[in-house]
């Protein structure tokens, strides 16, 4: 065990880094608000968000811009938070919602929706994240049962090989599905499986903001469980802990987070991924300390993302999902070789 | 067989040149069979006896010979070109780099060549198919080289994991890119139906153009399957036999790069067959890539006539995607080698 006295300077060094990442994180909601068609200089955002805008300025900063930001934040701490989760029940560096094909479970539940229900291009806003739920989570339990071995357990080396797997599955019935849509919801379904952050308003903001507040406090609270289980099953058997039980509903947790969030912004990976790691390498394993930097980490990440991919082209969005794997995809290539997998 | 009798640590080499020459021989059939019966169905009905007659009376006022000369004819030669090169690229790069899980689609070649043809599509959109075709070779080789450059660089060396791990990461960084490049030049739907992956479009032309490249690269394979044999049983071992390795493994290369090549400006991103045919002939005829390779060619080409009958008629008149029908096929296929997975995995 480590003295004491780390333990203070780490808490230390982490509330400063939480204020620091707090202030990047409103200075991006500014820039934010400031960027897409219809410009708006600062000092017009700030007359309108004090009620003393013209009617358009009203439209455009709190009919589109606002949910969209708040969506971009919330998405990036679920997305991120999922991914320390899943990163700390299986004891590898590499897991990621996107990686694992949770991701493309829950698209492919929204796909067969809009299939069979092609009239209602805009399927209702909470339900979206329910069919999510169940296609990540089906996909959760395929994977999890495939990697299972008797004597063995779940080993690392095979999870990801079968995440990528029933991934790679997943995405052969979605193309299927997606080519016999018709054009404006096969526009529709493309844009959304590229994580285009598509249910731009206060609905989708009232769908997803329940998942996010009661389980990223959900996660945190059990931040020690996972300390321990991301060091040595054997100690956490030692200790007194359920390990099955503990992982089963820390994976529960992660598979919601992912699974809303991919219902509202489409599939954007590599978050899961980058969110996690760039926490610890700031203030190290102990989730305690992580874990709020990791979902900030994630918020400015898609929040960044989201803006540049509004403001890169003129006459087109380019979608957050691939302006973030452009940016997480390198950062993944790093890591992996530096890894020992 | 007489030359080999090397011994690994624990077994010899098992070969069965009768089971070989039989499949061989019995794929040659089923090939030509297929062909005759990816000729046959479709949306238009059309006889046996029609397609007889369209190659030796062929009458160009009748709508049917048209149809079966110039879209079902060279569909059906594409189909089985393209997966015999697949297979054949798979079963190079399993027997070179001993991993067994190698397959030009997992290990981000399919999406090395595709991206290239995407910037193609976008940006010289006129460009001959005989052209085309050279691009999707440096595609491939570009896939190839920056997945196997991450994993040889990283800590530990190639693990298969860590392969796989390169190909997808590579991957969805090349979609992301070929994805921003559609949106901007607005060739979604060809970008959708290209990567889903579909030989409905291969015209004779097209197969003019990729033939040759597929037939030398398969009597390349063939000429080179004997080295493969023996880089197959390591590398110290093959260099303690005089075998100039690096030599063998950067022809090796070039051969995947223009099977694959090829094949992908043809078909699109197809994966999974080079994983699963390659496996089940060694199942069947054992480990001497003399054989191997040319049963894996025919096996390709039945199972891809095969796959694209079920794409034709699964959802007629709507044309299934080719990629998607194998790798249905195929991740069942992956999922049993990842539980399969001893030490090297």
């Amino acid at each position: 065990m480590r003295p004491e006295i780390f333990n203070q300077e780490r808490r230390s060094r982490s509330i400063k880094l939480i204020i620091l990442l707090g202030v990047l994180v409103l200075f991006g909601l500014v820039i934010s608000m400031n960027t897409g068609r219809y410009s708006m200089p600062p000092s017009e955002v700030l007359q309108t968000l004090f009620g003393q805008g013209s009617k358009k300025q009203n439209i455009v900063l709190f009919d589109m811009r606002l949910p969209r930001i708040i969506i971009s934040v919330l998405i990036g701490a679920g997305l991120a938070i999922s991914g320390a989760v899943l990163q700390g029940i299986s004891r590898n560096g590499l897991s990621d919602p996107g990686i694992l094909g949770i991701n493309s479970g829950a698209g492919l539940a929204v796909l067969l929706f809009v299939s069979f229900y092609p009239t209602t291009s805009v399927a209702p806003p909470f339900l979206m994240p329910f069919l999510a739920l169940i296609g990540a989570g089906l996909t959760a339990v395929i994977i999890y049962v495939l990697s299972y071995k008797k004597n063995d357990g779940i080993s690392p080396t095979r999870l990801l090989l079968t995440g990528i797997a029933v991934g790679a599955g997943m995405s052969a019935i979605s193309i299927i599905l997606t080519l016999q849509l018709n054009p404006s919801n096969f526009e529709f379904v493309v844009t959304w499986q590229m994580g285009s952050l598509w249910g731009s308003n206060w609905k989708f903001v009232g769908a997803l903001l329940p998942w996010i507040v009661i389980l990223l406090p959900y996660v945190y609270w059990k931040s020690r469980v996972m300390n321990i289980l991301s060091t040595n099953e054997q100690i956490a058997g030692s200790l007194g802990l359920s390990i099955n039980r503990e992982r089963l509903v820390l994976m529960a947790a992660a598979v919601g987070l992912a699974a809303s969030s991919v219902a509202t912004g489409g599939s954007i990976g590599f978050v899961g991924l980058l969110g996690p790691h760039i926490a610890r390498r700031m203030v190290g394993p102990q989730h305690q300390y992580m874990l709020p930097i990791t979902a900030m980490v994630g918020a400015l990440l898609v929040l960044a993302g989201d803006t540049i991919g509004r403001s890169i082209m003129e006459y087109t969005e380019v979608p957050a999902g691939v302006v973030i794997s452009l940016l997480g995809g390198p950062y993944f290539i790093y890591l992996l070789m530096r890894s020992k997998v | 067989m007489a030359r080999l009798h090397l011994r690994t640590n624990e077994a010899p080499i098992r070969t069965r040149p009768l089971m070989a020459t039989f499949i061989i021989f019995i794929g040659i059939f089923a090939i030509l069979f297929g062909i005759a019966a990816s000729i046959v169905t479709g949306v238009a009905n059309i006889s046996f006896s029609t397609v007889w007659n369209s190659v030796f009376a062929y009458d160009s006022n009748n709508e049917h010979h048209v149809i079966i000369q110039s879209l079902r004819m060279p569909r059906a030669l594409a189909g089985a070109l393209v997966g015999a090169a697949f297979a054949v690229s798979g079963a190079i790069m399993q027997g070179m780099t001993r991993n067994p899980i190698a397959d030009t689609g997992l290990l981000g070649i399919n999406a090395g060549a595709g991206f290239v043809l995407v910037l193609v599509f976008a940006f010289i959109p006129s460009m001959p198919f005989e052209y085309i075709i050279l691009f999707s070779f440096i595609g491939a080789g570009l896939g190839a080289g920056l997945v196997y450059g991450i994993a040889y660089f990283a800590r530990g060396g190639l693990t298969p994991l860590r392969l796989v791990l390169a190909g997808a990461v590579v991957g969805s960084l090349v979609t992301g890119v070929s994805q921003a490049l559609s949106l901007l030049f607005q060739i979604n739907y060809d970008l959708a139906f290209w990567s889903a992956g579909g030989i409905s479009t291969a015209e004779w032309f097209q197969v003019s153009v990729m033939m040759p490249w597929i037939i030398v690269g398969l009597i390349a394979a063939m000429v080179l399957s004997r080295s493969i044999t023996i880089l197959s049983l390591g590398e110290e071992v093959a260099a303690g036999l005089g075998q100039r390795t690096k030599l063998i493994k950067g022809i090796g290369a070039v051969v995947v790069m223009i099977l694959t090549g090829a094949s992908v400006s043809t078909v699109g991103g197809v994966g999974f067959i080079g994983l699963i045919v390659p496996h089940i002939v060694r199942f069947l005829v054992g480990v001497d890539y003399r054989w191997i390779i040319p049963c894996s060619a025919v096996l390709g080409g039945v199972l891809v006539i095969c796959a694209d009958i079920g794409a034709k008629i699964i959802a007629m008149p709507y044309e299934t995607p080719l990629g998607s029908i194998i790798a249905v096929l195929g991740v069942p296929f992956f999922l049993y080698l990842a539980r399969k997975e001893r030490r090297e995995l």
